[in-house]
């Protein structure tokens, strides 16, 4: 794949592709964007970086790019450090968040520009300019400008721009956050077929959790600068490491309790404000008396359970019904907690809820999760990410 | 009621537009038009001599005119004589046939109460010049109200007596070496003003703010300052003892005797009109430069661009528009300069307005300096309109 020797495989058989060692950047050497990263990504891999905007992950491209050097720490490819090497010696492919596509320039040679700057010549040039605009479909769009193509058909460019020259290192940067809901969905299956069909590493960066869920292999949870959690997305949906990861990725209940008893080292009872005693599942080690988050989906929560279906059982008052379509989104005050989140599916007989209504509600002690306040940050590999998929989707 | 209030919207508009309609027509368009008539319009001498020029109407020589034409003249002459306008028709006939100016007032002095039956005689008596055919063809050529003369002149063209148009004598060609010299003078200051106004203005736009404001601030304060001030200071700089040579001389770069002519001559003007006219190749290209996101040049290297070539391909591009407003900009302004090639000019430095300014002033000659003017400013739209074909006016970005 590499036609380049800028970036020589030192490792033969190893498939790390990139690492992040102890990363950090700092622009004004007081408050870091950038903490302690430690990042493995292998070849041919889908990685996305998710968090808010301003936790850091941003950065971290622009560091792999080299539009910004780093504090401390290497970054390496394939094992060699490329800290010394300059951005437009890199190799790797960009897609920026405008697009970046230059507006005087045609599409064609947009596209042509990095080959021409790497001294291919011009049938050859021409060659790889069709075969990249036929992978994204916009064959004949050669000789239009930019700013006679829609926000999709721009960012298709971008993406064909980034790959015609076959760097082994794709980065995109929110490249779809310009465009409506309905393109950016088709976007996104776009690009993971592109994933697909070509042998590229992709590093993704979004703050966009169901973007995140549909296109990666794997997620980086950012927050502040730290890695909360890397792992796919059916475990970090499923095994939220900490509380922030659980209520980023999807909605999440938390409710706030100490941990009274552990039973089996698997449930824990805890207890909650207002003598309401709660078994969730121990995610991480606790002992009595610790402080803990529990957290529950509100997809996994039954409204009127039978009787001695769950061990948490409690009675709610509802305080609004909103209509979703696909399901029903109550808002309940229980265990002493307002803006509790119960989904039900919309179908016949989900029960005819009313505002106003008293109901009890429930759930299993294995659908909800107790987590320590500062439990370790959490990073999966690929073998444990092909055991969960059997896990959650096989 | 919706149409009441369609006229109430569209009135709305053009009565904001109103006043500045206004100021477009009473301070351009009408002076404009005044300018357009002065250059080919002249009706001096035809108003001071009707009858005569009616007579001479179907006079074409080679005899002198009859005895009726110079009986009518002389009455004429007697009645401008006595409206003290004669002089002004003896200098408009001169610049048709010279050394004739003192055939005028001459003849004034001497004709008036003079009865006699042949007046053809007394005249050339007065001055031989009457017998002259060249004197009545000038008087005949002046008189005639729109006439191509100016234009002719500010070319270095004449009309000679059998109609037909060639050049003035090599003595007498000044006006088109001048176009010549501003349109390179423009041409020069133009480039000088890129070359040393770019970096500048990229300095600007990629320097961080406080830095970049006090860069912005020693561009604009120059160019907030009274040009006469700035064109004088330059002779106190550039003059053979002035501070420039006295500091190569001292640097030992230049010896004493052979201190260097900075000023009075046409390097005087580029240095001094290259100063004045920076600001306006700096404002709008910085103004460019720094709309042009950082994007384009991150996105140029991560494609396998170095820096040269991300700057070649990518950003001097999307930098032309404000290059090429300002670069119209100062070529326009050049053209028209006046002030700073007075002072600091000499007579080598002088440009085409400053021979505008002295028709004007000095030498009572509107029509010419207007036709001077219109050919200047004609081939100021030629430009304006190559360039909008080339570049686009609506791609122009002035600040």
């Amino acid at each position: 794949m590499y036609t380049d020797e800028e970036v020589q495989i030192t490792e033969p058989g190893s498939n790390t592709h990139i690492e992040f060692e102890h990363v950090y950047k700092s622009y004004d050497n007081e408050t870091h964007v950038v903490r302690d990263l430690n990042l493995e990504i292998e070849e041919n891999e889908f990685l996305t970086l998710l968090g808010p905007s301003g936790s850091g992950k941003t950065t971290c491209l622009m560091l792999l790019a080299g539009f910004e050097p780093i504090s401390s720490g290497s970054i390496k490819i394939f094992g060699q450090p490329i800290q010394d090497i300059l951005p437009h010696k890199r190799n790797i492919g960009m897609v920026f968040q405008n697009y970046a596509l230059f507006p005087h320039m045609s599409v064609g040679k947009n596209l042509e520009f990095p080959l021409e700057v790497r001294g291919v010549n011009k049938s050859e040039r021409e060659q790889q300019v069709q075969r990249a605009l036929e992978l994204v479909q916009l064959g004949g769009f050669e000789d239009r400008k930019p700013s006679q193509l829609s926000g999709g058909q721009q960012q298709r460019v971008a993406i064909a721009r980034a790959l015609v020259y076959e760097p082994s290192i794709v980065l995109m940067d929110e490249p779809l956050g310009a465009l409506d809901r309905r393109l950016r969905e088709e976007m996104q299956y776009e690009i993971r077929r592109l994933h697909q069909q070509l042998a590229v590493t992709m590093i993704y960066v979004t703050h966009d959790q169901q973007e995140a869920m549909v296109l990666s292999d794997r997620v980086a949870v950012f927050q502040d600068g730290v890695v909360q959690q890397i792992a796919s997305p059916e475990t970090l949906y499923e095994e939220p490491a900490r509380v922030f990861v659980s209520s980023f990725i999807g909605d999440n209940n938390v409710l706030y309790g100490v941990v009274k008893e552990i039973q089996d080292n698997e449930i824990c009872h805890v207890d909650l404000d207002g003598d309401n005693r709660v078994q969730a599942l121990a995610v991480t080690h606790h002992n009595p008396g610790d402080e803990v988050w529990v957290t529950i989906r509100p997809e996994r929560i039954s409204i009127r359970p039978e009787k001695d279906m769950y061990t948490n059982n409690f009675p709610a008052k509802v305080k609004d019904v909103v209509f979703m379509g696909d399901h029903l989104r109550l808002n309940v005050t229980t265990c002493g907690v307002r803006d509790f989140v119960v989904k039900i599916p919309n179908i016949v007989g989900h029960g005819g809820v009313l505002p106003g209504d008293e109901i009890r509600i429930g759930w299993a002690a294995l659908d909800c999760r107790a987590i320590a306040r500062e439990p370790e940050v959490v990073i999966q590999n690929k073998k444990e990410i092909q055991q969960n998929e059997k896990k959650y989707i096989g | 009621m919706t149409a009441q209030y369609d006229i109430k919207s569209r009135i709305g508009p053009i009565g904001l537009a109103l006043p500045l309609v206004a100021f477009i027509v009473i301070t351009f368009l009408i002076p404009l038009a005044n300018m357009i008539k002065e250059s080919v319009y002249d009706a001096d001498v035809a108003d001071a001599l009707p009858r005569t020029l009616r007579l001479l109407n179907d006079w074409v020589g080679p005899d002198l005119p009859s005895d009726e034409v110079f009986r009518t003249i002389a009455e004429e002459i007697v009645v401008l004589q006595e409206n003290r306008t004669i002089g002004k028709i003896g200098i408009r006939v001169n610049r048709v046939v010279s050394g004739t100016r003192s055939v005028w007032g001459k003849t004034a002095r001497r004709v008036d109460g003079v009865e006699t039956d042949d007046m053809r005689t007394t005249m050339v008596g007065i001055d031989d010049r009457w017998s002259d055919l060249a004197l009545w063809q000038g008087i005949k050529k002046a008189g005639q109200r729109y006439s191509a003369k100016h234009y002719l002149h500010a070319v270095d063209l004449t009309r000679g007596d059998d109609g037909s148009i060639r050049r003035v004598d090599t003595e007498q060609r000044v006006y088109n070496t001048l176009y010549l010299r501003t349109f390179w003078v423009a041409l020069l200051v133009t480039l000088l003003c890129l070359v040393i106004g770019y970096p500048i203005a990229y300095a600007i736009a990629h320097t961080p703010p406080t830095l970049s404001k006090i860069l912005l601030f020693c561009v604009l304060v120059p160019f907030w300052t009274s040009l006469l001030a700035r064109a004088t200071s330059w002779l106190v700089l550039l003059q053979s003892q002035g501070v420039v040579n006295d500091v190569l001389v001292w640097l030992g770069i230049v010896p004493d005797d052979g201190r260097l002519s900075l000023i009075r001559n046409m390097t005087g003007t580029l240095i001094a009109m290259t100063q004045n006219l920076l600001p306006f190749v700096i404002l709008p290209t910085y103004a460019v430069l720094s709309s042009i996101p950082p994007t384009y040049m991150r996105a140029a290297a991560s494609l396998g661009a170095n820096p040269f070539q991300a700057f070649v391909r990518v950003y001097w591009p999307q930098s032309l528009p404000g290059i090429a407003s300002g670069c119209l900009l100062v070529f326009i302004l050049s053209i028209g300069f006046y002030i700073t090639p007075a002072i600091v000019g000499g007579t080598k430095g002088q440009l085409i307005s400053n021979m505008i300014a002295y028709h004007i002033n000095d030498a009572n000659n509107w029509g010419l300096a207007a036709a001077i003017s219109v050919i200047v400013l004609m081939s100021v739209l030629i430009l304006y309109v190559v360039f909008d074909r080339w570049v686009g006016v609506d791609k122009l970005k002035l600040s």
